[in-house]
């Protein structure tokens, strides 16, 4: 993927990369009491192209957002089990900002009702909080939608075990002794 | 916030083509792309909303105004990019300039050479002599010179290659990053629409077959591919329209969540707005 990647960035926007790679640097050092410097990189599939608009640059955290059209998952629903998969796993944590709604739009290359209705999802279930006038923010409300939400992500994958097990004539008993190994591995 | 654009039950008749009662509400901030085949009426709508033709019956109301009472400024916050090289073709790129200065109150000098120089458009050029893609980048370097808030494209990136559609769709979507200006794209290149639309109105025969938003679309629409079994199995309600192939039927469905978690294993591939065009034009209804 990363070859991919060096192949499709235009010209125009390795200078503006660069450009903008540069800003929180100087940035962090004019403000030595801020030690978070944000950074992103957006990455869109579009068919078999990838564009990559590269937004800040800095040591650290990186945040991926891989829309496919050839997905059975609507476009919304991809985006938030991505944000969602993210704060699960420590990439993101409250107080990590989101880009704007059409800033996202424009970077996916979607329309910016499709992101809308992500974010409102987003809210809905406790993983972001929106600022009058300053922003998106990751901002975990309640623990227990977390858990709920490892859970149901559990008990998905669950589903699939069960699904392959009953069309290949496996037994729950064979399951269950799997899953046993399985767990106690480490 | 009022909308840009608003359309009531527009008619208008020719000898043998009738567009038929549309009505068309564009909201701030939206790209808002209309299909359909060559000869639907999407044309014919775009003249009405520039005020080129008459109409027989309807309203057109262009940021809460009306021809009527203030045609010439509502025309200077619209940018128009059409198929073809207008009036201009014996000038030189550079004299557009001079021209458009005089035309447009918000002509903004730096803004029209900035372009030209990022699309790579020769200034002693002659307009008639530049290539396909050349002068549909020298038609939206003007549209977008003047500021407007409206911009209503009508087949403009037929004729394009790829990386150049996609650099304009980009500009598209910068065009509507604040929140207030709008876009209508009228095209039949659906796959452009795709990837930036946020309504989908489909024209067929002067009349409207639907509008949508293309969130709809992603979430509710599918195409179902079944035998007869099943397909006898679903209820008319779940047809939206379908094409009976030679192994197969293929449904246009509007429920894909609720068919999906009532029924396992089904075969339910994502709709384009191209499938849902067709669909709509040749499928049947049970």
């Amino acid at each position: 993927m990363a070859d991919l990647n060096k192949r499709c960035v235009s010209e125009r926007d390795r200078e503006y990369a660069v450009i903008c790679g540069m800003l929180p640097v100087f940035y962090g050092i004019y403000n030595l009491a801020i030690d978070k410097v944000v950074h992103c990189i957006y990455t869109v599939l579009i068919k078999k192209v990838q564009y990559i608009y590269a937004k800040y640059r800095s040591a650290g955290d990186e945040v991926e957002i891989i829309i496919s059209n050839s997905s059975n998952k609507a476009i919304y629903e991809q985006i938030t089990s991505q944000i969602k998969g993210k704060v699960m796993k420590g990439e993101l944590k409250t107080g990590d900002p989101l880009p704007g709604i059409r800033s996202l739009a424009k970077s996916l290359h979607i329309s910016v009702i499709t992101v809308q209705h992500a974010y409102e999802e987003l809210q809905k279930d406790g993983f972001i909080e929106t600022i009058a006038g300053k922003g998106t923010y990751i901002s975990l409300k309640n623990k227990d939608f977390l858990k709920e939400e490892q859970l149901r992500q559990a008990e998905d994958k669950l589903q699939e075990v069960v699904d392959i097990a009953k069309t290949n004539g496996i037994g729950l008993d064979t399951l269950i002794k799997s899953l046993t190994l399985f767990y106690e591995e480490e | 916030m009022e909308p840009i654009l608003q359309i009531k039950d527009l008619t208008k008749k020719y000898k043998n083509f009738t567009l038929d009662h549309v009505s068309m509400e564009i909201p701030q901030g939206m790209i808002y792309g209309l299909v359909g085949e060559n000869g639907a009426g999407k044309t014919t709508t775009i003249s009405a909303i520039l005020n080129m033709v008459e109409k027989n019956e309807g309203t057109i109301t262009v940021f809460g105004r009306d021809y009527e009472q203030a045609e010439r400024e509502i025309k200077q916050d619209i940018g128009v990019v059409i198929d073809g090289l207008g009036p201009y073709s014996g000038y030189y790129v550079k004299d557009i300039h001079p021209i458009m200065k005089k035309i447009y109150e918000n002509w903004d000098r730096d803004l029209f050479f900035g372009y030209l120089d990022s699309f790579k458009l020769p200034l002693d050029k002659k307009i008639k002599d530049l290539s396909k893609g050349m002068s549909v980048k020298l038609n939206f370097a003007i549209a977008l010179s003047h500021h407007p808030r409206l911009l209503i494209l009508d087949e403009a990136t037929s004729g394009l290659d790829p990386v150049m559609r996609d650099e304009i769709l980009s500009l598209l979507q910068e065009f509507v990053l604040d929140g207030t200006n709008s876009v209508l794209l009228s095209t039949h290149i659906t796959s452009d629409l795709d990837k930036i639309a946020d309504y989908v109105m489909l024209l067929h025969e002067g009349k409207v077959m639907f509008v949508k938003t293309k969130e709809e679309l992603d979430v509710d629409f599918g195409i179902l591919h079944c035998g007869k079994d099943m397909f006898n199995a679903l209820s008319d309600e779940d047809i939206v329209y379908y094409i009976k192939e030679e192994f197969e039927y293929r449904v246009l469905i509007q429920n894909k969540r609720e068919l999906r978690a009532s029924i396992r294993d089904l075969a339910i591939d994502r709709a384009s707005i191209e499938d849902i065009m067709l669909f709509y034009i040749r499928g049947k209804k049970r």
